[in-house]
């Protein structure tokens, strides 16, 4: 597993990856430890605390709620990294599975496969989420996981798929064969192990994307359901504050855009980083 | 004494393009081969690119399947053979690739791709693994201790012996050979071609030595095969074809082989025009849109000519019985 | 005899770990003379390609040329240009011709564009006048049905004239030095045979000088008035190419001539040189040779210059003063 180590550290050297690792290192420590040291965001609202600005009690604000508004973003950040994560782990495990048998068997089976993703790719992915969440209200947090999970695999699919391609003519391959290896050792011996460096890119990239999502979908009240914390949602509920208490909406925000930019970065370093090893 | 491995009429075309089998261009790689290797011997495979020889590489060892012919192995129909037999014939019948780069996969350690073979087979428990890689290792001319490494700390030429210690592992008794030292450095080459002589004789393999380069080739193969667009054209013991060809697309070709003595008679024979693409070979004999022979007629524009004895080779041309000798040619 | 190039001390660095550098060029002197050709042979490691990059100061970030090297052009100092005037010699009075000629083609444009875009480069003529000369150009490097091929795009030729493609667009600036990097190592042999043939055709008609580089013995043999044997990035011996091969005289060319298969002559194991070709970023203290060297001696440990043995012959080894020590037979 030296190769990983190699690519990780190549990501690291990179200004970019060194960065955007940090901070969500950062984000993912605020996450786990945060919620343990900071007030409970779901304490009995206070009048006298409501709509605080910022200062050394409450370093972000109170919400007009008189909630910690730093708990509340930490805790979020907890939420969104972990659907996040789960999503993305869903998603690029179908992919890399519908890309392998489409890229390996080839044939019938790809055409049929291929043919079911390029449809499924013909719809908006966020139109899909909407009308499923539309209909199922007030939905719960795993059910919300796998349907953003199961809606994102398809343009993976196509990228594992290119990969085996390409990689089903390299030497190496060929020589297993001639061994006389069995499919399964090929496709987990050999495959895999060498579309992993795109994979991860789309991977890292995806937890971006699946982070602005969920956001999305949480603040038009579909995604994550009050009153768990979520950076979308507190945007949602600033809204009525916006001008009066600011901050309320102001740090999920920027939550958002620095987590979401961590991971973009980190996923470039780490794309540069895979690319010039792949011979 | 039966041939270790005979093949008749090998015949390989690829389609090429062309919609849901609408009028795809036929790629006629392997048009009708035939040849036999006995045990213990090499034999060479010639010839240009596209003509085929590595494809014929390939289909005997059903790493593709043919579009028709005959491959037998010790008796034993290739082309029929189910699953399991054709993976226990993978122990008999090994590969060595040309490109030492893409050859190894880099996320392997040199040891763990030498003894693929061994775990796929069950030829050694768990603890016995090392040592036979470190035996391998040590038989193609590598230090033991670089099992633990990977493809990337090595140079082109130590790579192809990996890939000759991982096919070994399974103990084959014949090798296809496939362009193996075409990539390498002059003194690298000659290091490789040592140790494929030396295997050869130590284990008693055969070895179907598929190559471009007629100097390599004298230094391992005792006879010759050459190619041109898919057939064969000529046939022979080694120093036979190349002191007395009968074949003038050999001629051409060993006239065309540069000697490193600047002395030598430099009566070279150059062909004109370009190769035909396979796709779309001259009708009757293949080789006649290039070919030089002063006796070159209508004939071999409608009729193939057939491979057939000429002195001391077999040779398919018209008039092999008159093929000019390169020094008997002035200067194209 | 007259000298169109002369390259002295030419060194070329790269970067290296712990902020040091190396120098796969290292100290490499050559001159070029009209009407002939010099063979610069080597293996993968020895530095030749970077030599002939270097002329053009092709050479690829972060490697540069360091200071102490000179490139003369007659009376110009190539080195010294920059900019405008670099792009004038470039082609126009040194040409290149690259390896693989299936991606040294622009696939996306035709013949006619690739040729012409070296004429109208350096010379102010209307299209049609460049069409005609690469025309002409196509003629002359023996391509058949040149009109037609005109209007070809890459994909659509061989490799083999892809090649003379090649060769035609080196030409179109009418350069004076030719620079051709392996031209035929990615061809097959009868094609080679080929393209040789055009190289000399043109070397001869038009008095350019040549600077072939190749690994392959053969190709020099039959095609160079001069060798040079490059390793470990310096020149390991120089002579005119009957002298080479009549008397090999340095170690590491003795191991070559015992390493190439031949097509004649009695058949022989072949010897190859023992061990690998070093890395660039480490060669050995003393001579670079010495580690693979079967008649390494003491003096070995000092590097050895350039010595005489022979009239114009000329070898990096200490045997050239004491030939006693040789071991040769």
């Amino acid at each position: 597993m030296t190769e990983a180590l190699d690519v990780l550290l190549g990501a690291w050297r990179d200004p970019r990856g060194r960065f955007g690792a940090l901070v969500l290192l950062v984000v993912a420590l605020a996450a786990l430890i945060g919620p343990l040291v900071l007030p409970d965001p779901l304490a009995q609202p206070d009048v006298l605390r409501a709509s605080r600005p910022p200062a050394t009690q409450h370093p972000f604000g109170t919400d007009q709620l008189s909630r910690d508004v730093l708990s509340r973003v930490v805790t979020g950040a907890r939420i969104s990294l972990s659907v996040a994560l789960l999503a993305v782990t869903l998603s690029m495990t179908l992919g890399a599975a519908v890309g392998i048998v489409a890229g390996y068997w080839g044939g019938a089976v790809d055409a049929t496969l291929m043919r079911l993703v390029d449809g499924a790719l013909a719809i908006p992915r966020l139109f899909i989420l909407l009308l499923l969440l539309a209909v199922w209200e007030r939905v719960p947090l795993l059910p919300l996981i796998f349907l953003i999970g199961v809606t994102g695999w398809f343009a993976t699919s196509r990228l594992v798929r290119g990969e085996v391609l390409r990689l089903r003519e390299e030497g190496y391959v060929r020589a297993a064969e001639a061994l006389g290896a069995r499919r399964r050792r090929i496709i987990f011996r050999h495959l895999l192990p060498n579309a992993l460096g795109p994979l991860l890119v789309a991977a890292t990239l995806a937890i971006g994307d699946v982070i602005l999502l969920e956001a999305g979908l949480s603040f038009l009240g579909l995604g994550i359901q009050p009153p768990t914390p979520s950076w979308g949602g507190m945007i949602l509920d600033s809204r009525e504050v916006m001008v009066s208490a600011p901050w309320t909406g102001i740090f999920p925000g920027l939550a958002i855009v620095i987590t979401v930019l961590s991971a973009n970065l980190f996923g470039d370093a780490l794309r540069d980083a895979v690319d010039p090893r792949s011979a | 004494m039966t041939p270790l491995l005979q093949v008749r009429d090998l015949v390989k075309h690829y389609k090429a393009g062309g919609l849901f089998g609408r009028s795809a261009t036929v790629v006629r790689a392997v048009d009708g081969v035939s040849f036999e290797v006995a045990r213990g011997e090499t034999l060479a495979l010639v010839g240009e690119s596209g003509c085929g020889k590595s494809s014929v590489g390939r289909t005997i060892l059903r790493l593709q399947e043919p579009t028709s012919g005959q491959a037998l192995y010790e008796g034993a129909d290739i082309f029929s053979l189910d699953r399991t037999a054709l993976r226990q014939l993978r122990r008999r019948m090994q590969i060595i690739f040309q490109d030492p780069y893409s050859s190894l996969n880099p996320r392997m350690s040199v040891g763990a791709a030498i003894a693929e073979g061994l775990e796929i087979h069950r030829l050694a428990t768990r603890s016995e693994m090392p040592g036979r890689v470190a035996a391998l290792l040590e038989e193609v001319g590598l230090d033991p201790s670089y099992a633990k490494r990977y493809p990337h700390e090595f140079s082109g030429g130590q790579r192809q012996r990996i890939g000759i210690a991982r096919a070994l592992a399974v103990q084959p008794s014949f090798i296809v050979c496939d362009e193996p030292v075409s990539a390498l450095d002059v003194s690298v080459q000659a290091q490789v071609l040592n140790l494929l002589s030396d295997l050869q004789s130590q284990r008693g393999l055969s070895y179907l030595f598929i190559a471009h380069d007629l100097a390599v080739v004298r230094q391992i193969a005792r006879r010759i095969a050459v190619m041109y667009l898919g057939r064969l054209v000529e046939e022979g013991p080694t120093e036979q074809i190349l002191s007395d060809a009968r074949h003038p697309y050999t001629v051409a070709l060993l006239s065309a082989v540069p000697e490193p003595d600047p002395t030598a008679r430099r009566n070279r024979i150059v062909l004109s025009g370009d190769l035909p693409s396979p796709s779309n070979p001259p009708p009757g004999c293949p080789f006649h849109t290039r070919c030089f022979h002063p006796l070159k007629s209508a004939r071999c524009t409608t009729e193939v000519p057939p491979l057939r004895s000429v002195g001391g080779t077999v040779a398919a041309c018209h008039y092999a019985e008159s093929t000019p000798r390169v020094s008997e040619m002035s200067v194209a | 005899m007259t000298t169109v190039l002369e390259v002295s001390n030419l060194r070329v660095s790269f970067p290296g770990a712990n902020h040091t550098r190396f120098s796969p060029v290292d100290g490499v002197s050559f001159s070029l003379e009209r009407g002939k050709t010099l063979a610069l042979v080597g293996e993968s490691g020895s530095g030749k390609s970077l030599t002939s990059l270097a002329l053009l100061q092709l050479i690829p970030d972060p490697g540069r040329i360091e200071a102490g090297s000179s490139i003369r052009l007659g009376e110009t100092d190539v080195l010294a240009l920059k900019g405008e005037a670099l792009r004038r010699i470039r082609g126009r009075r040194i040409g290149m011709i690259f390896q693989d000629p299936m991606t040294s083609l622009n696939p996306v444009f035709t013949v006619e564009a690739q040729i012409t875009e070296g004429i109208h480069a350096h010379f102010k003529v209307s299209r049609a006048e460049a069409r005609d000369r690469a025309l002409r150009l196509l003629q002359e490097v023996g391509i058949p049905d040149p009109a037609e091929r005109l209007k070809a795009y890459p994909h659509q030729l061989s490799g083999g004239m892809r090649q003379r493609v090649m060769i035609a667009i080196a030409l179109s600036a009418e350069p004076e030095i030719l620079v051709a990097d392996e031209p035929t190592t990615a061809l097959d042999v009868t094609v080679q045979a080929q393209i040789l043939e055009v190289l000399d055709d043109l070397r001869s008609r038009r008095g350019m000088a040549v600077l072939l580089i190749t690994h392959d013995l053969g190709i020099v043999a039959g095609r160079a008035d001069r060798v040079a044997v490059m390793y470990a990035g310096q020149i390991v011996e120089e002579a005119p190419t009957s002298a080479l091969f009549a008397n090999p005289s340095h170690p590491y060319t003795q191991g070559l001539f015992a390493s190439v298969p031949r097509i004649s002559g009695p058949l022989r194991r072949l010897t190859p040189i023992r061990g690998t070709v070093p890395a660039p970023a480490a060669w050995p203290s003393g001579c670079r040779f010495r580690p693979r060297c079967p008649q390494a001696f003491d003096r070995s440990e000092i590097e050895p210059p350039l010595l005489s043995v022979g009239p114009d012959h000329r070898m990096r080894c200490w045997l050239a003063e004491e030939p006693g020590k040789s071991t040769a037979r």
